[in-house]
């Protein structure tokens, strides 16, 4: 599984930013911040939370995207 | 124009800051601060200290910054940019999805700039009001948990605007992990905002830090929060980069632990402390305003401001700006510099005719000082122990100059024998809207001003001032056009001597109402 950023709760702050691992998340044109689910690990391997989660200061923006199948390290 | 040189070679004042430190911080140590209870017999201290209350380093760094010297907000205009959106704590006052082009109060901005466009603002506001002298960046977020932008914005205005002062204000978290690079930058002046040392205190205002890749709560985060708070103002106090310290008044959850507060930080080094009521209305969306937790009346405040006096400086002239907030504090100018506007500006920063304003500015300054010392020699050897507060409705340059109908806050002053001292400022909504006066408004005024003896105003109308004075508020509009602080003066011992002559007698007045996060008017 990926996780997806839910646009009507995303401020634009950019706190997810710079902690993703992965570089998964970027700036869309609305400046509000999108999630690349071909890029995004859950962060598994790297830390013990997603860190877009553990930043994110509005609950439920960084959610699971249950399209994707959960990710595994290699 | 010495604050100007010393900011022309960035370099030069940095050796200076690593040379005098020492002196300097021994300085702030033994500054007590006068208090009111000291019988000194100044006028005036903490935030309305002036030249000769405070060692010359200090007063040379703090004398034209608005947020930091009671005298200079009169004066000199600050601007805050924008470029900091991030946070790394959440604190129950603020909500984050809020933003509203009309609101005054911190965290609120109406829209993000990139540090590139920052700079561009700021020459441009820089051009447009000489009198401009501070640059701050105040979030909305945390500026220090967006390192990069915050110190490519400095790096980008130190180049370009030499001569304006750059601050940040921070909650403190990484605070730590910057104060080298802060000194880096010559940034002399750093606020924290500070609610608590107690962790028990802190859990109740911060739901949650993300602090070293992990998301902490409860009292295990706010014990991290506070040792990080401290640490980073002692590295400050170290480096000689001066501090203060804000701290929000939650009654009941913190205000009696803000005197802990208060010596904690003193004993650090802290220069002002800034304690600020807690802006609570429920349409903001915070839990605070959603849990129905109340803010502290004007009395509560002053009560609290007051017995922290003894122990250090005191801030009362915040007026909990906007984080893209423009101009002198109180008149926010935000909306004429917007990104649209400034990409239309022509810009043309001439730094010798900042500089030629800003003397005509000090020359202004040093008549309404040499004026409150002249009134002041009337009181000398007065005694009693009459105390009350007035209004003045003013537009800046420490002048009674604004009419009661078009005042969009008041400026209150504290009279005894010692003199007229600031004790802060009270908004409310425009009164004459058009001309015309509304009754509702007029309850407001009353109710923000109701501990007032006496309100000052350029002007007045016939009806309000019936109301006023049906509500124990005298309206004086005799001095119109003349210095606060002298006139203040001039009328107090005036009112003394009718106390005296039994021709009037004094009544204590009641509690006045702190409205929350009111409109900025046009």
């Amino acid at each position: 599984m990926a996780y997806t950023i839910v646009e009507e709760n995303c401020t634009g702050c950019c706190a997810c930013e710079p902690e993703c691992p992965n570089q998964a998340i970027s700036e869309a044109s609305n400046g509000l911040f999108v999630i690349d689910p071909a890029k995004c690990t859950e962060c598994i391997g790297h830390h013990d939370e997603p860190q877009c989660v553990a930043v994110c200061p509005i609950d439920l923006t960084c959610i699971i995207d249950d399209n994707y199948p959960r990710y595994e390290a290699a | 124009m010495q604050t100007v040189q010393n900011h022309t070679g960035a370099e030069s004042a940095g050796v200076n800051a690593a040379v005098n430190v020492e002196e300097i911080m021994q300085q702030v140590a033994e500054h007590k601060g006068c208090g009111t209870s000291g019988g000194s017999g100044k006028a005036s201290c903490g935030s309305g200290a002036g030249e000769n209350d405070l060692p010359p380093e200090i007063w040379e760094k703090v004398k034209n910054h608005p947020c930091y010297s009671e005298e200079a907000h009169h004066h000199y205009a600050r601007m805050h940019v924008a470029v900091a959106p991030a946070c790394n704590i959440q604190c129950n006052y603020c909500n984050r999805k809020y933003d509203c082009a009309n609101e005054s109060r911190p965290g609120v901005v109406s829209e993000k700039l990139s540090p590139e466009q920052a700079a561009k603002k700021v020459l441009a506001v820089a051009s447009t009001i000489p009198q401009m002298t501070v640059l701050g960046i105040a979030g909305p977020g945390d500026p220090l948990a967006n390192p990069e932008k915050t110190f490519k914005t400095f790096e980008l205005i130190a180049k370009t605007a030499p001569d304006i002062k750059l601050c940040v204000s921070t909650n403190g978290l990484a605070l730590p992990d910057h104060v080298e690079q802060l000194s880096k930058y010559n940034i002399d002046h750093v606020t924290i905002t500070i609610n608590m040392i107690d962790p028990e205190v802190g859990a109740k205002i911060y739901p949650w830090i993300y602090y070293k890749k992990k998301r902490y709560t409860g009292v295990e985060a706010a014990k991290i929060l506070t040792d990080r708070q401290l640490q980073g103002l002692e590295m400050l106090t170290e480096r000689g980069i001066l501090s203060k310290i804000n701290s929000v008044m939650i009654p009941g959850v913190n205000d009696h632990h803000l005197v802990e507060v208060n010596k904690a930080v003193k004993s650090r080094g802290a220069f002002l402390h800034n304690i600020m009521p807690l802006i609570s209305a429920p349409e903001h969306g915070t839990v605070f305003g959603l849990t129905g937790q109340r803010g502290p009346t004007a009395q509560e405040l002053k009560a609290l401001q007051d017995s922290c006096e003894g122990e250090m400086n005191m801030m009362r002239h915040c007026r909990q700006c906007r984080a893209d907030a423009v101009g002198l504090l109180g008149e926010d100018r935000s909306a004429e510099f917007t990104t649209d506007k400034i990409m239309e500006m022509e810009v043309n920063y001439d730094l010798d005719a900042r500089k030629a304003y800003q003397a005509a500015v000090e020359n202004e300054r040093q008549a309404v000082v040499a004026a409150k010392q002249e009134e002041l020699q009337t009181l000398a050897g007065a005694h009693s122990d009459i105390k009350m507060l007035i209004a003045v409705a003013t537009k800046g340059g420490g002048k009674v100059n604004e009419h009661f109908g078009h005042a969009t806050e008041f400026q209150i002053y504290e009279l005894s024998t010692s003199g007229a001292k600031f004790v802060g400022h009270r908004r409310v909504d425009l009164y004459c809207q058009g001309g015309y006066g509304e009754e509702d408004a007029l309850g407001t005024v009353i109710r923000a001003i109701n501990d007032c003896h006496a309100v000052f105003v350029a002007k007045i109308g016939g009806c309000p001032k019936n109301d006023l004075k049906t509500a124990g508020i005298d309206p004086v509009d005799q001095y119109a056009g003349q210095f606060i602080e002298q006139s203040a003066i001039a009328y107090f011992r005036e009112y003394l001597d009718k106390v005296t002559a039994g021709e009037i007698e004094h009544v204590v007045k009641g509690d006045a109402e702190i409205r929350q996060g009111a409109l900025i008017a046009a």
